[in-house]
């Protein structure tokens, strides 16, 4: 087994695109969460989301001219940022002749492109399917986003997509490990993005789980572990994770940000309590237990977790989950946050851009403070110790981290990860 | 000499970044002497179509090696 390091880290999120805009935004508390025109304008219940704001982003810096024409395709955009600003920040280079056989991508995604899928639907739909163009195909295919980035950086490993919903993020970061810790590969660029839009956001308004009394404070609707949490906030964006074995990361002489020790994933079956949309406790607390396991830690190694946390009614779900799996509560339990205050719920980019924000944690030595938790959910409080949760930043520097990220489908990741020692 | 200028215009921005446009020329082979992605030559065909206000068919696609072949297919349609 080769031990797996974070060499490379890249963010395009809503409340911060680069990682010095983003840190500063985790540290501060600043939302990026804002009011939508567009989803009032089509009565949505919930008009306010999270968007990265791209407008000062130089595109050609990303992109060749040809890619440019036509792209209408959100999560492409937001993950070619990310995940071109992780491969340069891990100091490595676009490849111009052989590919770099060492090194793959597992870029995840829920679905891709709307905005360019929606193009096309009413092209087909007026008998026009021969006006579509040549990327119809390669802006909507699930894998457009690995092959975007495969291609310009000249990946010659795995290039694949992964895809479990809100779990997607941190399962690539998870999948990129094994890959590196078996030896199939040395580098791999892991990630995933989420589209922005109506299209997307509509079907979780129709099911009645966003928020609908904020739409005057959009600061305000995302409020992960408090009483007042009235459903998450839709968001999107991409993060991007250089894993590298640590051996090419000594040779290479590369700044290392943090080590991953391990990882589960499993699923609830959708039995004992789980459904299509509500998680198994059961398996919750088995992928704990498990990730643990696979990282030869125990319970009272982990100093802090960065929850799912979702700011629904069933974070305290969530909250009693943690304390079961790891047999501590009160004083005992280990700090924990939620970056979704910031940014809402970036579905499937938000296990990544979380993942990120976690590798920050570790290597400024900070937690940052959860937005909107002053009320802490009474149900949270018979559990948890007021000290442990972390609703301001917090200076202490965690040696061990806990992240992990469940999904409709009833699937369960957890990445542990580690502060950097020889 | 309008037409190729107005078809030059279109294939530009094609072009792959290390081919410069001056290299388009009446008898320049777009997939093998100017580099174009062959999956490019379907959104040329649609410019083309927008740009002349023609509509092309297959065929027409078939015969579309270079320049000159575009040349001939667009202002056989216009005339």
């Amino acid at each position: 087994m080769h031990r797996v390091v974070v060499t490379g880290i890249g963010v395009c999120a809503p409340n911060g695109i680069g990682l010095e805009a983003f840190e500063k935004a985790l540290v501060e508390g600043i939302s990026g969460i804002t009011h939508n025109q567009e989803l009032e304008k089509l009565n949505f219940s919930c008009q306010v989301a999270g968007k990265p704001n791209i407008d000062n982003v130089n595109l050609n810096e990303y992109f060749n001219k040809i890619q440019l024409k036509g792209l209408n395709s959100s999560g492409i955009v937001y993950g070619t940022i990310a995940g071109l600003d992780a491969w340069k920040n891990a100091g490595l280079e676009l490849q111009f002749q052989e590919p770099d056989w060492d090194s793959g991508i597992i870029f995840g995604t829920g679905i891709l492109g709307v905005d360019k899928f929606r193009e096309a639907i009413y092209k087909v739909d007026a008998g026009n399917v021969r006006r579509l163009g040549s990327t119809s195909v390669i802006q909507t295919m699930a894998s457009g986003i690995s092959a975007y980035l495969g291609g310009i950086i000249g990946l010659g490993n795995l290039v694949t997509t992964n895809s479990s919903a809100c779990t997607t993020g941190t399962e690539a970061v998870l999948m990129g490990y094994e890959r590196i810790a078996s030896g199939k590969a040395v580098r791999m660029l892991v990630g995933s993005c989420s589209d922005s839009g109506p299209y997307v956001w509509g079907g979780f308004d129709a099911m009645r789980i966003l928020p609908t009394k904020f739409n005057n404070q959009p600061e305000k609707a995302s409020r992960p572990m408090s009483a007042s949490a009235s459903g998450f906030v839709p968001g999107s964006g991409a993060g991007a994770l250089v894993l590298e074995s640590l051996e090419s990361a000594l040779t290479r002489k590369v700044p290392i940000y943090a080590e991953i020790l391990g990882g589960e994933a499993n699923s609830g079956g959708q039995r004992q309590g789980g459904s299509m949309t509500a998680a198994n406790p059961i398996a919750v607390q088995q992928c704990i237990t498990k990730a643990l396991e696979n990282a030869k830690i125990v319970a009272n190694d982990v100093d802090a977790i960065n929850g799912h946390l979702t700011a629904t009614t069933k974070d305290p779900d969530e909250i009693v989950n943690w304390s079961t799996a790891l047999k501590c509560s009160g004083k005992d339990f280990p700090f924990i946050n939620s970056f979704k205050g910031h940014f809402g719920h970036c579905l499937a980019a938000s296990g990544s851009i979380e993942c990120v924000g976690t590798v920050l944690q570790l290597r400024s030595g900070n937690l940052y403070g959860t937005m909107n938790c002053e009320d802490v959910h009474p149900r949270i409080l018979e559990q948890v110790d007021a000290s442990k949760i972390v609703t301001h930043s917090l200076d202490f520097a965690p040696k061990i981290i806990a992240k992990a990220s469940f999904g409709f489908g009833d699937v369960n990741c957890c990445v542990i990860f580690r502060q950097f020692k020889k | 000499m309008e037409n190729f200028e107005r078809l030059k215009e279109i294939v530009t921005q094609y072009l792959p970044d290390d081919v410069d446009a001056n290299q388009i020329k009446m008898e320049s082979n777009f997939t093998q002497e100017l580099n174009i992605n062959s999956a490019n030559l379907v959104d040329i065909v649609l410019d083309v179509e927008d740009t002349f206000d023609i509509q092309l068919e297959n065929e027409d696609m078939d015969g579309m090696q270079t320049v000159s072949d575009a040349l001939k297919i667009i202002e056989n349609k216009v005339a």
